[in-house]
Formats: structure tokens, C-alpha cells, sequence
């Protein structure tokens, strides 16, 4: 096997693959058309939607393409058998592309049947509080009836369809034997519109059909923007790149190759594995040389080199060379399935845990039930009449239909999320929120998470000087992660002029100027030199000129930014910070040792989990971070969980909440919000009670008019949304994460 | 009161005709990107309105 040739066949062949690729993800529509779905997170204005769609129309077979400005995502339908080549004419006008999985950008339903209910509630709630009005003003009696029946015929299908949301999840609740807050809100609407059918049918002068619509309106609201947070959220971690393969190039026994999913390959095949790639299932290498990236599935940063024999666990990233191997598991049983596994054992620990609102709803319910029952016994033995006893009771179920309640929580959390959002924090749902509010030990994964997850190369020892401009110009040929680190390096240095340059696949690069040859690579190929030191020979890469070593470089965790800052703004909260990575004693150590932490190294996945069972066992809470494959179990098991978008898909499917952006200091800064949301929900309680103190005693000596019942029901709910976007203003529970953001602001302008 | 017949059956059914219209934009997917339709008016664009 001549060292170059394959390589080339290889990169041709990667570029059919990628094609293969984007056709495996484009499901054909009608008419022949079928239709991709990029993610292209640059789009950022109208001028970017005009651009990319009209490059795109440009392309032969494209029939129509449609950018998303909200979701950053271009649409694409397209006819023929090859795909046109979208993601090279992005990248050429200065958009960065990825696929994005059709079957996730699919409409969501729930929301749509959300807001079709909505909107029938508004129709319905305007229109009879039209007809109220009147009523209200004084009508004739036969007017009044006429009202009555037209609201009632009106009220009837609108709590068939839109009380649907309700009454489905309040019968689940209580055929489990459990009461959530559906259960008094549909009791409540229900018992309302019989009452009121009652009244109307005997021409009763009091009909409460308002105030059975409106409830269901407000209470849909808080439901729907409760549903657009957690729908918001999964988008824009779905539109992250994916980092998990969706395919491989499967050789055949017959010499031809074909692109499989990964679900359809099985052990025994033998597949074509070019550098740059991830193992898509467990492998062993028949063929070739190359290093292995394993930081997303162990945690270790160093890459391990792997030659015939070597067993790879899917998910690894293949680096330097092609690499021929041979599955030896399906996908069903590779690595990633056994951590899918790990994950769902994990999570029954975590079912346990109640959302705020539904506790309030367990004291809630019984409370108000027993008190309209004891309104009508009361009024029962002092006057006997029947009629105005259950008026009476009902008029108590109206007034504290927790229509403040159940706005309470969901407005507090969709302010929330925006504010998360606003710092490029995503968030799953609320239970989060309110879970990440009671966290007292935040446990760190280091590669990755406490490092960034890209190479980092450094000079070690001493390097001559124009060294590393040299090995910076050489770099920039080649697509190797560790080249790519040693350009960014070299930026603004004085560029070398060479004759030629070559790569070679799992050595590293070649360039001859006159009679020098240079070689930057792997020490034993660049340097020829018998007498080089331990440490030339350790390193990761070596430049070399005619077989003498010039410089070397070694690779070094460097710590996120905002690292540092981010643990001490934890300490500072009183959280306890740990490290916990899979990583190699030494490496963990100087990272710890930098940030003043305690820390496990080595762990496993089970061993990871074991540790956070233990602080769980103490009583504390624990928030997980971490990114690889490995973590997700740890993610699952900790009380609340966050990844960087940089995570591997499991990691981030498994995390609570993911953050966008490079910097740590997304992790107090939630936590922040997280805290402020707590006292707002709980202010927010202590309103819908007051109100509920003040209107009972009305309600009971039977007093309340609808009239009444409909001013008390929009001033608590006002009051309650009003006090909700107070988290909005930064005068409000942010202040400190205001302040702390100006101080380091402060400090990084004194130290420039 | 026989102007009732006339005025409430009116004013539901101007009711229901801004349901069915909400409901027919929301199914025509009107409301998938919010912030793209309102940068698109600024840009004069050759191709028709819609999917």
C-alpha cells in the first residue's frame, strides 16, 4: 500500500458519501420533488434570507427554497438524482450548512391543537362577554333569556373542544389516584355551565357562562406559552450540528460500496472509515493506521493511536487516516446503546420529583372542595333551600378557580426562559427551572465541558524562532484538527513561501523549498534525528527541517472562558464545585489544581453515577455538567442536568438545559434566574391566596354576581402576568447578575 | 326584539368568519417565522408571497 494513494481515493470518496448523505435525509414529497432541510445558524437578518434564497434558486433541479429567519433554517425542494450542491454554494456566499433531520422540524401538533383551542375559547369567551354585557346593563327578562341560551349554545361545543386540554389530563391524574390542578379547573368550568344551564332553563337571573369560557381561555394562555418555551428550546438544540453519523460507507462482498444507515448495518460488514469521520458502530480496524479522537465517548483529550486490531467504540472521531474495520456490533448493541440504557435507569430515580404547581394543587383541591361542601351544609341548615345552598357552593368553586394559580407558574417561567434565552440558554421545561433553583453541588466534566472541546496546541520546550510561523503556513494545508489549531496559532505571523507541500494521511505534512525539507507531524516521521529527547519523542506534533527537530508542540487543555470566573461566582453562591471526568489522573489534576476543586478522575459512566447517588443520598441537589456520550447517563441521574452545544447528541438530548455560547458563566447566571423565578413563583402564590382570602367570605355568604365573579377573575390573572414580567426588568432579582456582569466586564478592560 | 334575529346572527357570524381565518392562516403556516416576515417587506422580491 503506497502511503498517498489511498488517501486521495479516500477524499473523493468522502465527498460521495456526504451526498449520499443529504440524500439518505431528503425524503421525497410529490411529483418527484424531494425536500432537505438545512440548519444554517448564520442567518441573522432579511439581507441574509434574500441572499441564500436567491444563490439557491440559482442551483440547476432546485424547484424552490425558503429560509427561516426564526428557526435559522432554509427549506429546500429539489428534483433529480444527485442532490445540487447547497452546502458548498452556502459556504461559498459565507454560510455555514448543516442537514437537519426532517422528521424533528415536522410541525409539532400539541401546538397546533393548543392554539386552535385558544382560539375558539377567545371567540367564544368575547362573544358571550358581549352578550354579558348587556345583560348586565339591565335587560328585559325575555332578553336576558334569549342572552342566556345563545351564550350557553355558544359555551357548549367551545367546553367540548377546547376544555378537551383539561378535563383529559384531569381524568389521567385521578384514575391514577393523584389530583394535579386540572382536577379543581375542570370540576370547576363543569359545575359552572350546569348551574348556569339550570338557571337558564328556569329563567334564573344569574347565568355564569362568562366566567366558565373566560377561565378556559386565561388558563389556555399560560398553557400555550408554557408549550411555545419547551417547543422554542428543542429547536434550537436540534438545530445544532449533529455530531453522531447517520450513515457509513459499506464495502461490499462483491468490491462495490454502498452508504447505509446506521441502523442497518450489521456485525461482520466491513466499513470504509476516512479520516475525519465517526465510528458509527462498534468496530474493530482490519486496515490501517490513524488516531483516534475519543474525548466525546471517555472524556480522555489525549487521542489514542489505533492500528489492526484495535476494538473502537462508536462515536470515536477517526483523525488522521483512513481506516478499514470490520463491525463487530449492531447499532441496537453499540456503546451508545448501552448509555441509552444507563440513561433510562437513571431517570426513574429522577420521576420522583413534583412540580411546584401540582404540589399546590394537592393541598389546593381538597381545601376548596371541602369548603364549597361545607357552604352548602351550612346554608342548607340555616335556611333550607336548596336552589341557593349550591348557588352558593358553586359561586366558592368559581371564585377560586385557581385561574391566578394556574397562571402563576407557567408566566413566571416563559419570562424566564426568554431571559435565558436572551443569554443563549435553552431550557427544556419548566420542572428545570424550578429544579435548578434548589441546586446546592454543581459536579464539572472536564473535556469538553471544563476544557474547550477543540485541540489546543502549545510550544513546548524551545522552539527557533520563525518555527512556529513556519509550522503555522504548513498547517494551513491540511484539515487535521491539530493543523487546524496550529494555523489559528500562527495568525498574523509572516507566511513561508514553499515549493511544494503534500500531506500524508497519518503522518502529517511534507513541504520542500531549494533543498530543505520540511515535516510537521508525528514525531517519529518528522524527526530522523536518533538522538532526539524523551519529551521531542512525547509530543504530539514535531516540525522538523531535513530530519531536525526545530520545534515541538504538545497538546494542553485550555479552560473555557469564563471558566475560572463562572466556579468562583458558584463558590460564592455556597455551591459545593467538583470535577468528575473519565479523563487521565494527571490532566484532571492540573485542571482542578487551576480552579481549587476537589476531583474523581477515571470514572466511568456507573462510576460517574454512583458519585452523584451519593451527594443525592446526602440530601443535596445536584446539577450535572457534561458533553460526551459518557456523561449522559451522569446527566440523567443528577437532579438537573446542562451541556454545552458543543455535546455529543446524546449529551444534549439527556441535558436539562444547553447553552449556546463558548463562556461557563451561563451556569450562575441560570442558576441566577433560576433563583429569582423561585421567589417570584412563590410572591405569585401568596397573591392568589390573598385574593382568594379577600373574595371566599363573598362567595360563601353568596353574594357574588357574575358581574363580580368576572372583575375578581381578570384582576387576579392581570395582577399575577404583571408581577411575572417584573423578572423581565433587571432592576428585578437579576440586579446581582447584573452587577457581577459589569465587574467582570470591569476587570477584563483593567487587565487589557 | 325583532332586531335581534337580525343583529345577533350577524355579529356571531362576523365572529366565526375571524375564527375560520385565524384557523385557515395558522394551517397555511403563516405564523412559522414571525421575524423573517417581518424583515421580508423591506426587500423587494421577484417571486410570489407564500410557501
Amino acid at each position: 500500500m503506497s502511503c498517498c494513494a489511498p488517501g486521495a481515493e479516500f477524499y473523493l470518496l468522502q465527498a460521495k458519501a456526504r451526498e449520499d448523505e443529504i440524500l439518505l435525509a431528503s425524503p421525497p414529497v410529490h411529483d418527484g420533488l424531494r425536500q432537505t432541510d438545512l440548519s444554517v445558524p448564520d442567518i441573522h437578518c432579511g439581507g441574509c434570507l434574500q441572499q441564500i434564497e436567491a444563490a439557491l434558486h440559482k442551483l440547476d433541479g432546485v424547484t424552490s427554497a425558503r429560509a427561516n429567519l426564526s428557526t435559522r433554517r432554509v427549506s429546500i425542494l429539489w428534483c433529480g438524482d444527485a442532490p445540487p450542491p447547497f452546502i458548498p454554494v452556502l459556504e461559498s456566499i459565507g454560510y455555514r450548512a448543516h442537514l437537519h433531520d426532517i422528521a424533528s422540524s415536522r410541525k409539532d401538533p400539541a401546538l397546533s391543537q393548543l392554539l386552535l383551542a385558544l382560539a375558539v375559547a377567545a371567540f367564544a369567551s368575547s362573544n358571550i362577554m358581549l352578550l354579558s354585557v348587556s345583560v348586565w346593563s339591565g335587560a328585559e327578562p325575555a332578553t336576558r333569556d334569549l342572552f342566556h341560551w345563545i351564550s350557553a349554545l355558544i359555551a357548549l361545543p367551545t367546553l367540548a373542544y377546547s376544555g378537551r386540554v383539561f378535563f383529559i389530563s384531569a381524568w389521567r391524574s385521578l384514575r391514577r389516584g393523584r389530583t394535579n390542578m386540572d382536577v379543581p379547573i375542570s370540576v370547576g368550568v363543569l359545575l359552572t355551565f350546569a348551574l348556569s344551564l339550570y338557571e337558564t332553563i328556569h329563567h334564573g337571573p344569574y347565568a355564569y357562562f362568562d366566567a366558565a369560557v373566560s377561565l378556559l381561555f386565561f388558563l389556555l394562555i399560560g398553557r400555550t406559552l408554557d408549550h411555545v418555551m419547551r417547543e422554542r428550546a428543542r429547536q434550537a438544540v436540534d438545530g445544532l450540528a449533529r455530531l453522531s453519523p447517520r450513515g457509513a460507507l459499506v464495502l461490499q462482498p462483491d468490491g462495490s460500496r454502498t452508504y447505509l444507515p446506521v441502523d442497518e448495518i450489521e456485525p461482520g460488514m466491513t466499513v470504509l472509515l476516512a479520516a475525519g469521520e465517526r465510528v458509527p458502530v462498534d468496530a474493530r480496524v482490519i486496515k490501517g493506521t490513524s488516531e483516534l479522537d475519543h474525548s466525546l465517548v471517555s472524556g480522555e483529550s489525549a487521542p489514542r493511536p489505533a492500528s489492526e486490531g484495535a476494538e473502537l467504540q462508536a462515536g470515536v472521531l477517526n483523525l488522521t487516516a483512513p481506516l478499514t474495520i470490520v463491525a463487530t456490533a449492531a447499532a441496537k448493541q453499540s456503546f451508545l446503546a448501552e448509555m441509552t440504557r444507563m440513561m433510562e435507569a437513571a431517570e426513574t430515580g429522577r420521576s420522583g420529583y413534583r412540580r411546584i404547581a401540582d404540589r399546590a394543587a394537592q393541598l389546593y383541591a381538597p381545601l376548596v372542595h371541602s369548603l364549597a361542601l361545607l357552604t352548602f351544609a351550612a346554608w342548607m341548615i340555616v335556611g333550607g333551600d336548596a336552589h341557593f345552598a349550591m348557588t352558593a357552593a358553586i359561586a366558592v368553586l368559581i371564585i377560586t378557580c385557581p385561574c391566578a394559580l394556574g397562571l402563576a407558574v407557567p408566566m413566571v417561567h416563559v419570562v424566564a426562559a426568554r431571559r435565558l434565552f436572551e443569554n443563549g440558554i435553552m431550557i427544556k421545561d419548566g420542572s428545570a427551572l424550578e429544579r435548578l433553583g434548589n441546586v446546592d453541588t454543581v459536579i464539572f466534566d472536564k473535556t469538553g465541558t471544563l476544557t474547550s472541546g477543540h485541540a489546543q496546541l502549545a510550544v513546548k520546550g524551545s522552539a527557533e524562532a520563525d518555527a512556529l510561523g513556519i509550522a503555522a503556513t504548513m498547517a494551513t494545508h491540511s484539515r487535521h484538527p491539530y493543523s487546524q489549531a496550529l494555523a489559528e496559532c500562527g495568525l498574523g505571523r509572516p507566511q513561508m513561501s514553499f515549493d511544494t507541500i503534500s500531506e500524508y494521511p497519518g503522518s502529517g505534512i511534507e513541504a520542500r523549498r531549494d533543498n530543505d525539507v520540511y515535516r510537521l507531524g508525528r514525531p517519529g516521521w518528522a524527526i530522523a534525528n536518533r538522538f532526539a529527547s524523551e519529551a521531542e519523542r512525547d509530543a504530539a506534533v514535531a516540525l522538523s527541517v531535513n530530519g531536525r527537530s526545530v520545534a515541538h508542540f504538545g497538546l494542553d487543555d485550555q479552560l473555557r472562558a469564563g471558566a475560572a470566573e463562572a466556579v468562583r461566582q458558584l463558590k460564592k453562591s455556597g455551591a459545593f464545585v467538583e470535577v468528575l471526568s473519565g479523563d487521565s489522573d494527571a490532566r484532571v489534576q492540573k485542571i482542578a489544581r487551576q480552579l481549587d476543586l476537589t476531583w474523581t478522575a477515571g470514572a466511568r459512566p456507573a462510576d460517574k453515577i454512583r458519585r452523584i447517588e451519593a451527594f443525592k443520598q446526602a440530601g443535596n441537589k445536584v446539577l450535572m455538567v457534561g458533553d460526551g456520550l459518557n456523561d449522559a447517563p451522569a446527566l440523567r441521574a443528577a437532579d438537573v442536568s446542562m451541556a454545552p452545544a458543543s455535546a455529543s447528541d446524546i449529551g444534549r438530548t439527556a441535558a436539562d438545559l444547553v447553552f449556546l455560547r463558548e463562556d461557563l458563566k451561563a451556569i450562575p447566571q441560570s442558576i441566577t434566574i433560576a433563583r429569582a423565578t423561585a421567589a417570584l413563583v412563590r410572591q405569585n402564590f401568596v397573591l392568589a391566596v390573598a385574593y382568594n382570602v379577600v373574595a371566599i367570605p363573598l362567595a360563601v355568604s353568596g353574594e357574588v354576581s357574575p358581574l363580580l365573579a368576572a372583575i375578581a377573575m381578570s384582576l387576579s390573572s392581570v395582577t399575577v402576568v404583571v408581577n411575572a414580567l417584573r423578572l423581565g426588568s433587571p432592576d428585578q432579582g437579576t440586579a446581582r447578575s447584573a452587577a457581577v456582569q459589569e465587574k467582570s466586564l470591569l476587570l477584563l478592560e483593567a487587565s487589557k | 326584539m325583532i332586531d335581534f334575529f337580525f343583529l345577533v346572527p350577524i355579529a356571531i357570524g362576523l365572529g366565526l368568519a375571524g375564527l375560520a381565518s385565524f384557523m385557515w392562516t395558522l394551517k397555511n403556516g403563516q405564523y412559522d417565522d414571525l421575524e423573517g416576515a417581518a424583515e421580508r417587506i423591506l426587500f423587494q422580491s421577484s417571486d410570489q408571497p407564500g410557501r
